[in-house]
């Protein structure tokens, strides 16, 4: 009977920073699970623990995970990384299914880190512009300073229809300004029936973004949202991500909203 | 199969079966209490049917035999892990009638539920369990309400009778070694006594739903809580645990991972990295609690998870009394109704 506690050890392969308090470690992954963009390790360092981690990019043998140094576990990764190792198990949660996606005229909306768990569904629709109706990018940061991702942009860009906005910035700053709620009630669509909704942030722009949307007169059940919670095992025994009778763990942390909506913490 | 035997003989038995299996049982452990002087009544090894608290019911249930307070998952070896050794012996559980149910009820999390839990698994798959029956109820107990009152799941059942002990073995496998050189007596059923009323009683809120959730008993038990977990430390149910890691003071860089019990009334159960958290207020944390235990657990698996052993209630140091709260909400729903 396989132990699902115990780690694998895995070499960090690159690092990528974005912003002083946000890298990107690209770890060896070879293990046998597919991984799906949405999904999360438990990434650790002995002594100082686990934390659950979404994938933000899905490699041959490797896994992305954006790491925002915040907590006790992320800082030491921050201070230890160099030529190193981490510990991680995992692919863990449902991740997103881009076939929901392909045919339609799809909408991402991301907040800060939130990006991270659905970079995966961008790429991929970057790559394959021709599978959906039209990508629509709308990416919130909180300053200048704070974007993430910035070599991706210059890609997706290309490819897809992408709105990358601060919610503040200094005087004389180009770029939009304002919160990705705003950029909402100007989309387009040849057929709002055929739309679909990808919103992932802190659970207050989750709210808001998703009232905008169905301002729009979009179903519920063309909007997916991704839930972070603190999954302390990621297999539905510790019960710190249990919302109701839902495990965001093993049901989430990706939920149609028909079914995310009824969360209550 | 049901045996009777003289006292002394099964005292020496029981020194037999402590010798091939680690018994557990209720054990009173003096001036333990919380206060001065008083005793606590606790799980531990047991070596004689003398040492086993019979009469009151045990403040903290069985489940730390099954789920250790703290359990070294493995240990860090710079960058090699080891996963300790699991129980070597077979293992006797003296429980009752509620904590029978409350078994099922850690199954369902620990075997099913996604995954299966490798060390659950490993010790789960040794034990087997023995019934000690309620001639009466204990004081808080609201078993029959929930239908706990009757186990029938056990593998043995032992009672203390006078100068006899009264003994029943359903495991064929236990049966061998049990009552070994005694033969089964046909005129000495042992029907186990089950408590059939209690002086609690509960009413399962019919009307539960989300709605339920804002209810402002919510926040009139939040002013009351002080946030101190004892309810879920000593329920036979409550299964959350928190990862720890730690290290050798002689080698830091050896150490080992563990899990602890945690309890969803305490601050920092929900706070993510960067100090994000939900249910801030004790209010919501007690709502939390209660409706997992009569609504969402069984929404998912489909009994309650609370078995009614009441010792939620005895434990409180605000005498918050659980069931006295699941009986207001179902009030409240028979109000709606009207």
């Amino acid at each position: 009977m396989k132990n699902e506690y115990i780690p694998q050890l895995s070499t960090i392969k690159e690092v990528i920073r974005h912003t002083d308090l946000e890298y990107t470690f690209r770890m060896e992954y070879t293990g046998e699970k597919e991984v799906k963009p949405g999904q999360f390790f438990e990434v650790s360092l002995p002594r100082y623990g686990e934390a659950p981690i979404s994938v933000s990019g899905i490699g041959k043998e490797s896994v992305d995970f954006t790491i925002r140094r915040v907590g006790k576990v992320t800082n030491e990764i921050f201070e230890n990384y160099v030529g190193d190792r981490l510990f991680i198990r995992g692919p863990y949660g449902n991740g997103f299914d881009v076939k929901n996606y392909k045919g339609k005229e799809l909408v991402i909306i991301a907040g800060g880190t939130g990006l991270s768990p659905v970079r995966g569904v961008v790429d991929y629709f970057a790559n394959h512009p021709e599978q959906a109706v039209s990508t629509t990018l709308i990416a919130g940061f909180k300053s200048p300073a704070d974007v993430l991702f910035k070599d991706d942009f210059a890609f997706w860009s290309k490819q897809i229809s992408v709105i990358q906005t601060v919610d503040t910035a200094p005087e004389g700053y180009k770029g939009a300004v304002g919160m990705v709620t705003k950029y909402i009630p100007d989309l387009q669509f040849k057929d709002l029936d055929n739309a679909a909704f990808i919103c992932v942030g802190p659970p207050v722009m989750i709210k808001f973004t998703v009232m905008e949307i169905l301002k729009l007169g979009v179903a519920e059940e063309s909007i997916w949202v991704s839930h972070e919670r603190k999954m302390c095992c990621g297999l539905g025994k510790c019960g710190h991500c249990k919302i109701g009778s839902t495990y965001i763990c093993l049901d989430g942390p990706v939920f149609n909203y028909v079914d995310g909506k009824d969360l209550i913490d | 199969m049901g045996y009777q035997l003289l006292k002394a003989d099964a005292e020496r038995l029981f020194g037999q079966w402590a010798r091939q299996w680690d018994v557990y049982a209720p054990k009173r452990m003096e001036g333990e209490g919380c206060f001065s002087d008083t005793d606590i009544v606790r799980y531990g090894k047991v070596h004689s049917l003398e040492e086993i608290e019979w009469e009151k019911k045990s403040d903290y249930s069985f489940k730390e035999v099954l789920l250790p307070i703290n359990e070294t998952l493995f240990y860090f070896t710079e960058e090699e892990t080891g996963v300790p050794k699991g129980p070597e012996k077979e293992i006797l559980v003296f429980l009752r009638a509620c904590d029978g149910h409350a078994v099922k009820r850690l199954d369902e999390i620990y075997l099913k539920n996604g995954f299966e839990d490798f060390y659950y698994r490993r010790i789960r798959e040794k034990v087997s369990f023995i019934l000690m029956g309620c001639p009466s109820t204990c004081d808080s107990g609201f078993c029959a309400s929930m239908g706990t009152n009757r186990w029938e799941d056990y593998d043995a059942y032992i009672k203390p009778d006078g100068d006899r002990v009264i003994l029943d073995i359903k495991k064929e496998a236990l049966g061998k070694t049990l009552a070994e050189g005694f033969d089964a007596c046909a005129s000495c059923p042992a029907v186990p006594d089950f408590a059939g009323e209690n002086k609690e009683n509960v009413i399962l809120p019919k009307n539960l739903s989300n709605q339920s959730f804002s209810l402002p008993i919510w926040k009139e038990y939040g002013d009351r809580c002080i946030g101190c977990g004892r309810c879920n430390f000593v329920c036979p149910t409550c299964t959350c645990f928190s990862m720890q890691d730690i290290f050798y003071r002689d080698n830091a860089r050896v150490g080992e991972r563990r899990r602890v019990w945690a309890s969803c009334q305490i601050d920092g159960y929900t706070e993510m990295a960067g100090g994000h958290a939900y249910r801030r207020s004790q209010g919501e944390r007690m709502r939390f609690k209660v409706m997992h235990k009569i609504y969402d657990y069984q929404k998912r698996f489909g009994v309650p998870m609370c078995v009614g052993c009441g010792r939620c209630d005895d434990v409180c140091p605000e005498y918050i009394s659980y069931s006295h709260c699941v009986n207001r909400l179902a009030k409240e729903g028979q109000a709606d109704e009207e």
